[in-house]
């Protein structure tokens, strides 16, 4: 099950990368007068609203879905993993002040909050990364100031403060080795959860803007194909769930999945 | 040190023992004060970071200096930022939310009738998800480890790493245009029939419903493996009890705290789903409200739905750690 779900996972990341490489069209180029095409095999996926190839609209997708999605859910865990060892490490008034300002981010629901600040600031491809990474540093923060908690009271985190050693050397040297396997599992909890959330603004027409196009934004500007029934809608829905559920069952199935499981 | 709260309460009450639960509820209720405090400061300060003459905004390009400078006397734009924000506070808490820059109507007025027909549609996919969610989250801790627990696990977590949007757009793909068996779009007539109305709702019920269901049936389950773990359990399980009577009847009554805890959460998850769910079927909801608020910048509009969404979240929030609270005596030590 984990190998299976992995190759399917580094099978998206590819596209991601070599997708343009692979398209039969360039993404913007009306390449039929038949909108909302059903599969051929001229068009393997269709043609969407203005009669572009599907397979290549949705090659190029990739980048976006995926290449916005990474770096958001790498600040997001880097910075939460960062900040929960801080917390654990020091404890006293810094540990109150950051569990005390995640615990404001996090009851904000996602969703409104990402909508409040597109509403502000617009939605550019660094506001929608940054957006995503405070949302869910919280998280990613709790898990690993939960961990880190533990591991503060191990032996050799002991051994170490008696050796003199500081702050970060503890953090970085003794704790963080420790914990590699919930955090690269919370790492991949976040980049779900922000693949969804990303997907659902582009989806709500607030997320990417054309002419670039993620696959939730196809999802929107095809919508009109839904009465139809043409592959434009469905395709591009269906990429993101294999891409989302992939990575999920991935975790499910990672040896050693039980330690991340506490708090969050 | 457990009998000091719940038999003696505050008389008894000794230095060192855990404080009474009147004391820990109001402290927790509190906490979520606090945290509604800080983010309303937070969506004010989001909204307020938008560049640009608000007034200039409102009234175009075409507006008269008097007309521009009454207006920002009017909204408060000379004075510094926190005083427009306790006036914006002070105003929320007597119910007027400021106009709309879009079309002058007052946001209380816009908000109203949305609010209730987001009300309505919660509480429809309440009604339907809580049983089943039940039934399936028990009946899959029951015969854990099995092929039936196995398929549960695998379609729950497929269905919570779906977006939404999927869902919605297969329903009305499957039922709405193949079949023809019901509307794609969710527009109630005043006046309707009960049949009416129950097709109106049936699709945006239920894609809602798929979301939710998926989470609170794994928190379910979750909450009484925990509890099957528990020594008591496996002292039953050697006495010799069946599996059935030995989740209803042994786990359950201590598990109804983390499962009620589990069933609010997962009603949290409403908020997201709702706004997906109301544009797909252009349902007149709240969240479509501040969906089209925020494509045209209107403001007013958008801080008055946030701060409704986000009083929502933590009342739930609030809900869920009380029960946890009142069903846990041991929770209260901390």
């Amino acid at each position: 099950m984990a190998l299976a779900t992995g190759a399917v996972v580094a099978a998206c990341f590819a596209l991601a990368v070599f997708g343009p490489a692979l398209a039969p069209h360039a993404e913007g180029t009306i390449v039929s007068r038949n909108i909302f095409a059903p599969m051929s095999a001229a068009f393997p996926f269709g043609t969407d609203y203005l009669g572009r190839d599907m397979l290549s609209r949705v090659l190029f997708g990739a980048r976006f879905t995926i290449g916005v999605a990474l770096p958001a859910a790498l600040l997001a865990s880097g910075a939460g993993t960062l900040l929960g060892m801080l917390a654990a490490v020091r404890g006293g008034a810094i540990d109150a002040a950051l569990s005390r300002a995640m615990d404001t981010l996090i009851s904000l629901p996602t969703l409104i909050f990402s909508l409040v600040v597109v509403a502000a600031l617009g939605s550019s491809i660094t506001v929608l990364v940054l957006t995503a990474a405070v949302i869910y540093t919280p998280g990613s923060y709790r898990i690993a100031r939960a961990v880190a908690v533990d591991l503060s009271a191990t032996d050799f985190v002991k051994a170490a403060r008696a050796r003199g050693e500081g702050g970060l050397a503890i953090m970085l040297g003794e704790i963080l080795p420790n914990m590699v396997m919930p955090v690269l599992t919370d790492f991949g909890l976040r980049f779900v959860f922000i693949v969804l959330l990303l997907s659902s603004l582009s989806f709500l027409g607030l997320g990417i803007q054309p002419p670039d196009s993620d696959w939730g934004g196809m999802v929107r500007e095809n919508i009109e194909g839904l009465s139809a029934g043409a592959p434009a809608v469905i395709v591009p829905a269906v990429a993101i769930a294999i891409l989302t559920v992939s990575v999920n069952l991935l975790i499910d199935n990672l040896p050693g999945r039980r330690i991340g499981r506490r708090g969050d | 040190m457990a009998e000091a709260t719940t038999a003696g309460g505050a008389r008894r009450h000794r230095i060192g023992a855990p404080p009474p639960l009147a004391a820990l509820i109001v402290r927790r209720v509190a906490v979520s004060l606090l945290l509604l405090l800080a983010v309303s400061v937070l969506v004010f300060a989001g909204t307020e970071m938008l560049p640009g003459d608000v007034a200039q905004m409102i009234l175009g390009q075409g507006a008269t200096p008097q007309a521009l400078a009454g207006l920002r006397a009017a909204l408060h734009l000379g004075e510094p930022a926190w005083l427009r924000y306790l006036h914006w506070l002070w105003g929320l808490l007597h119910g007027n939310a400021g106009h709309s820059l879009v079309n002058g109507m007052s946001v209380a007025t816009l908000v109203g009738r949305r609010l209730v027909n987001s009300l309505r549609l919660a509480l429809f996919t309440t009604v339907v998800t809580v049983p089943l969610a039940l039934l399936v989250g028990i009946t899959a801790a029951i015969w854990r480890g099995t092929a039936y627990d196995r398929v549960v696990n695998i379609l729950t977590v497929a269905t919570v790493s779906v977006p939404e949007f999927l869902f919605a757009t297969l329903a009305v793909l499957i039922f709405a245009v193949r079949l023809r068996w019901l509307p794609a779009l969710s527009l109630v007539m005043r006046g309707a029939s009960f049949a009416e109305l129950l097709r109106a709702y049936a699709l945006p019920v239920a894609t809602l419903s798929l979301a939710i269901f998926a989470q609170m049936a794994r928190m379910t389950r979750a909450a009484l493996v925990n509890t099957l773990a528990s020594s008591y359990v496996e002292m039953a399980v050697l006495k010799g009890v069946r599996p059935v009577r030995l989740v209803l009847r042994h786990a359950l009554p201590n598990a109804l705290g983390p499962v009620a805890n589990a069933v609010a959460l997962s009603l949290s998850f409403l908020l997201g789903g709702v706004v997906i769910v109301e544009t797909v079927f252009s349902y007149p909801g709240l969240a479509k409200l501040m969906v089209d608020a925020v494509s045209t910048r209107d403001m007013p509009l958008v801080q008055a739905c946030a701060m409704i969404f986000c009083t929502a979240y933590l009342l739930l929030v609030l809900v869920a750690d009380l029960v946890a609270l009142l069903a846990n005596p041991r929770l209260r030590h901390r």
